[in-house]
């Protein structure tokens, strides 16, 4: 009965997700795209480097770096700190 | 439907195995390979959203003469979300260790039950 | 994994890994030049330190390296990431006070104003702190996944001798 359930479930979301992926925008024409046009023709001038998707993660975007930065972080101190030696009164 | 939406469909299709991976699947290590999965599609759909068609891409080192560039914001936001599926990656299979450490199995009916 | 793999594997590691490294700090250092960065480069100089872990084995590892020494370096990375983002604090934060200021630390311009897109062969002291963040990045991403690597191994192989 709990599988019949979770496999009606399973079926409705799958095909919700096909049908959305077949009834898209045409593949290769963005709707809005005035701000990436504007950093591309900006990187040369302002950040000096010819790279246009380094200039978008660490100069025009960086705060989104810096979250990641904190997660990757955060994950390896994690990691670290399950596998850590314990003493005999810790649990 | 368009035939040159297949790039859509594909992301949404490996979006769809990875829940069936991890809804119908009993091993720990199985809903890890879900969970990848589902990451997976979803940053093959962000970097198919800012294709131009005959695009280059957005270097200006030894660029190709009056092309136009792809987008480069969503290629920026995959960079982010790999590396933060690589971060939980890590901790589910750290916990799955200690799972198997502490109950002796890794079938996820038997995790159930509180043990001392 | 107490052992590592054939003779084959291990002299083919000894010759490879070298090139890989040098192939990982390049790929870091023209992040603003090339496709890459320091995301990118840390993950290919990881890639080698995990090579030599499935070669050599725990046993072969045992006495090298230390999971301590690995974490202060990504907190030393963390930390020279987060204070470049201050450096351009008198306008906002995160602003690139080096670029195109004419400084010795990168602050060539790349292009003039009227010749505005240009396709060049690109200049190596240019970027303003753009070089530097990928730098503090690399070293962060670097050594985070090597210390995870090892403490994942060397702790669930202890589990498998109790």
């Amino acid at each position: 009965m709990r599988k019949a359930v979770i496999l009606v479930a399973f079926l409705f979301v799958g095909a919700f997700l096909l049908l959305a992926a077949t009834s898209m925008r045409p593949f290769g024409e963005p709707s809005f795209a005035d701000m990436d046009d504007y950093f591309i023709a900006n990187t040369q001038v302002e950040v000096a480097a010819n790279n246009a998707v380094t200039a978008v993660v660490f100069d025009y975007r960086g705060f989104d770096t810096l979250g990641e930065a904190t997660v990757l972080f955060a994950a390896v101190v994690g990691v670290l700190a399950l596998f850590r030696k314990l003493r005999e009164d810790e649990v | 439907m368009n035939i040159g939406n297949l790039p859509f469909v594909a992301a949404a299709l490996l979006v769809v195995f990875g829940i069936y991976t991890f809804l119908f699947k009993r091993n720990l290590i199985k809903l890890v390979i879900g969970v990848s999965l589902v990451e997976t599609g979803v940053n093959l759909f962000l970097v198919t959203l800012g294709y131009r068609t005959a695009g280059i891409a957005p270097i200006y080192t030894f660029a190709p003469e009056a092309e136009r560039m792809v987008l480069p914001t969503p290629q920026a936001l995959t960079l982010t979300s790999i590396v933060i599926g690589l971060a939980t990656t890590a901790l589910l299979l750290s916990f799955a260790v200690f799972i198997h450490r502490h109950y002796g199995t890794l079938d996820v009916r038997k995790v159930k039950e509180l043990r001392g | 994994m107490n052992t590592g793999m054939s003779i084959i594997v291990r002299t083919i590691t000894r010759l490879v890994y070298g090139l890989t490294l040098v192939f990982g700090f390049y790929v870091i250092m023209h992040g603003h030049l090339t496709p890459g960065g320091g995301f990118q480069g840390g993950a290919v100089v990881a890639s080698a330190f995990a090579l030599l872990l499935v070669a050599f084995g725990a046993a072969g590892i045992k006495g090298r390296l230390n999971h301590h020494l690995l974490q202060t370096l990504e907190e030393i990375g963390a930390l020279a990431f987060l204070a470049l983002g201050f450096v351009g604090i008198g306008t906002a934060f995160f602003y690139n006070l080096l670029a195109g200021s004419g400084s010795l630390l990168f602050g060539q311009l790349v292009a003039d104003a009227q010749l505005l897109p240009l396709s060049n062969p690109g200049v190596f002291n240019a970027g303003g702190t753009l070089p530097l963040m990928n730098w503090a990045v690399g070293l962060k991403v670097m050594t985070g996944i090597a210390a995870v690597v090892i403490v994942m191994l060397i702790g669930a192989r202890k589990e498998e001798t109790e």
